[in-house]
């Protein structure tokens, strides 16, 4: 077998796997430090018939994506903080509507225009909680390029399984790091493809009306069945509707589809738990400095692990909560003031032993910090 | 197929006030696609939010109900995606120049084959009666409680230097013209815009003073002139209608085509 070995860098390896993936659809507005992606797919894209537009901002761009979506299309976009706030109002259309496509948010420094060219974790809740109403979301992470490569192809999976918009979480230091990786052949990966209805034309089609299993097949625009997507509360044929109980079946339709699917949906990788006494728990960039730590210091004899994060959201408590069960210790590391942290609280049965190492000043949180703050929880002093 | 096909019978009755003109432009909409033989199955309408945009959900077309004023934004994406679909875009005014002004110069700067239909009632008839950038200067409503101070532009002096290559204005009063514009504005290849100056007789019309439905529409009659005419040499404050661009230019989907036979050679 042919191995392609490929030296480049994260966004670009975001960009390989999103053809790998299907995407035939990009529309986008450049910002730092996630312009590699639309650069790429600038290039690649058109090579396979797929289409690339740089649009006049963001908030078109999110529109952009969910219309080509409508036509049958894998779509999707790519941004950072500034550009991910102005994609919150289409963001809960696409949610509302039930519309798949993926959107990447490139972490910078925020708040505002922050940090435009250093790195954060600082949109973790943004992308849990950026757009109004209740709803539920789908956020991915990866913390190096093979998971790169993953994580973006099961971002189209998602949105193509439960017809959702999915964020996939990077930041700057993963994005911007160059190093090698192996392209899988094509077909390794499993893709997910659009469910389409099988209603024949003449016959009613229920655009939203659940299946059992709370699928909904689609029809393309374009298709035999003409029907109508609004971001109101909509009946089964998508006309807007206050009917009490319709209202309230859509809403839990909507949250349910995702929550109820947590474990189908976590993704998750564990580096020595088996034994180990502290737990640290991590995700992005920040598990890359983690890493280097917890093999460093299992080469001395501690007992120390990592369980990486790479489903943000919905949030995985239970595996969470598993893992830090048997451990004295655990220490949450993050680029923000404790996001992932607050969470992990939540989620075990010892709050009071969960400590966040975190770093807020533009710079990657490096295995000496961490070394120090573990030292300092263990009061052994820097 | 008759125009009575292209109707959701199920979506029925409207939302829309007694005397809307919005109404009259579904009715012009629906002769005009029957005149023009399209197949329901290729047309999309996409639209924002307001009382105007609800005229997609009653065709029966593909009809996609958006945020208020990306309706344009959202088409983009339909028709760059699959450029064999005919893409009508109705806004009102605020939708169309307010909130959505920028989608709207980018649009017509793009040349991208669809009609934008401005229905231009120069008010914000969905949320209560607010002013509009539309509703020109001395105008009253309910968040110019002591008269307009902001100026509104024009609406086909904007599209002519944004770039659109089919511009045109007309009124729910002249009905067939409007049947006619709006053949020509959807059988157009690039960025069309169609100006339809609308009454909404429940806040411009009352706070305005100008009064009813049919008072309203009177305006349109003796306000507007075709263009060229001579009536506008004599009394140039009348509001011209007719068609002021139509011209063939690069297309923006069938350029991305040439893109993609390009990327594939290389
Ligand atoms: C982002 C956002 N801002 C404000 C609104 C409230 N809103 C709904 S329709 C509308 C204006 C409608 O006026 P126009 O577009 O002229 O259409 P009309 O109702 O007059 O037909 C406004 C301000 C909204 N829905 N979304
Ligand atoms: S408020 Fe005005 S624009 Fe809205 S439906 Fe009534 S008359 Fe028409």
């Amino acid at each position: 077998m042919n191995k392609t070995i490929r030296f480049m860098q994260g966004n670009e390896v975001c960009a390989e796997a999103a053809i790998y993936a299907g995407v035939n659809f990009f529309a986008g507005y450049p910002i730092t430090p996630s312009t590699e992606i639309a650069e790429s797919l600038a290039l690649r894209l058109p090579e396979s018939g797929g289409k690339f537009i740089q649009m006049e901002d963001e908030i078109s761009s999110m529109c952009a994506i969910v219309g080509a979506s409508l036509t049958g299309n894998k779509a999707m976009t790519a941004t950072s903080g500034p550009g991910f706030s102005l994609m919150q109002e289409a963001l809960g259309y696409a949610i509302m509507a039930e519309i798949p496509c993926v959107i990447v948010n490139v972490m910078r420094g925020g708040p505002s225009t922050g940090l435009p060219t250093q790195v954060g974790q600082g949109d973790v809740y943004q992308t849990r909680y950026g757009t109004h109403g209740d709803h539920a979301i789908i956020t991915l992470t990866a913390s190096n390029h093979a998971d790169i490569f993953r994580m973006t192809i099961e971002a189209f999976n998602f949105a193509e399984t439960y017809r959702t918009p999915v964020i996939l979480l990077l930041d700057e230091v993963t994005g911007h790091l160059r190093e090698k990786i192996e392209i899988p052949e094509p077909g390794k990966i499993p893709l997910v493809k659009r469910l389409r209805t099988a209603v024949k034309a003449g016959v009613d089609y229920h655009p939203y009306l659940p299946r059992e299993d709370g699928r909904l097949p689609m029809s393309d625009f374009g298709d035999v069945h003409r029907y109508n997507v609004t971001g109101l509360y909509h009946d089964m044929w998508g006309f807007p509707t206050t009917n009490p109980p319709v209202v309230y079946g859509l809403i839990r339709h909507l949250v349910d589809k995702i929550e109820n699917n947590t474990p189908r949906i976590t993704r998750f990788r564990k580096y020595y738990t088996k034994d180990a006494d502290t737990l640290f728990i991590s995700y992005g960039a920040s598990a890359r400095s983690t890493l280097h730590l917890v093999e460093n210091r299992r080469k001395r004899g501690e007992n120390v692990g990592l369980l990486e994060l790479q489903t943000l959201w919905p949030f995985p408590a239970e595996i969470v909560r598993d893992a830090c069960s048997k451990v004295s210790l655990v220490i949450v590391v993050e680029m923000n003031m404790g996001q992932i942290a607050k969470e992990v609280k939540l989620a075990v049965n010892n709050p009071e032993n969960v400590f966040l190492a975190n770093r807020i000043d533009g710079e990657l949180i490096t295995p000496t910090d961490l070394r120090n703050t573990l030292r300092v929880i263990q009061g052994k002093g820097v | 197929m008759a125009s009575k096909d292209f109707i959701r019978k199920r979506f029925f009755p409207h939302i829309w006030c007694p005397g809307c003109g919005h109404g009259i432009i579904l009715n012009g909409l629906v002769r005009a696609v029957e005149n023009l033989g399209l197949d329901r199955k290729n047309i999309v309408m996409v639209s924002g939010i307001g009382c105007s945009a609800r005229i997609s959900g009653y065709v029966d077309f593909h009809s996609l109900h958006t945020l208020h004023g990306r309706a344009l934004a959202f088409a983009t994406g339909v028709k760059l995606s699959k450029p064999e679909l005919d893409v009508i875009v109705p806004m009102g005014d605020g939708d169309a120049l307010a909130i959505g002004g920028n989608h709207f110069i980018h649009a017509a700067r793009r040349n991208i084959e669809m009609t934008a239909i401005v229905m231009n009632n120069r008010i914000y008839g969905m949320t209560g009666g607010q002013f509009s950038p539309l509703s020109g200067y001395g105008t009253m409503g309910t968040t110019v409680p002591y008269g307009n101070i902001d100026h509104d532009f024009d609406v086909v002096d904007l599209s002519l230097s944004a770039g659109a290559t089919f511009v045109a204005r007309t009124t729910t009063y002249h009905v067939h013209e409007m049947i006619d514009l709006l053949t020509k504005a959807i059988s157009h290849k690039g960025f069309s815009v169609l100006e339809v100056l609308t009454q909404c007789p429940t806040y411009f019309g009352r706070r305005n003073r100008i009064g009813d439905a049919v008072q309203m529409m009177e305006t349109y009659k003796t306000g507007t002139t075709r263009i060229g005419s001579k009536k506008k040499q004599e009394n140039p404050e009348l509001i011209e209608r007719g068609i002021f661009a139509q011209k063939e230019l690069p297309e923006y989907c069938r350029e991305y085509d040439s893109i993609i036979e390009k990327a594939k050679r290389k």
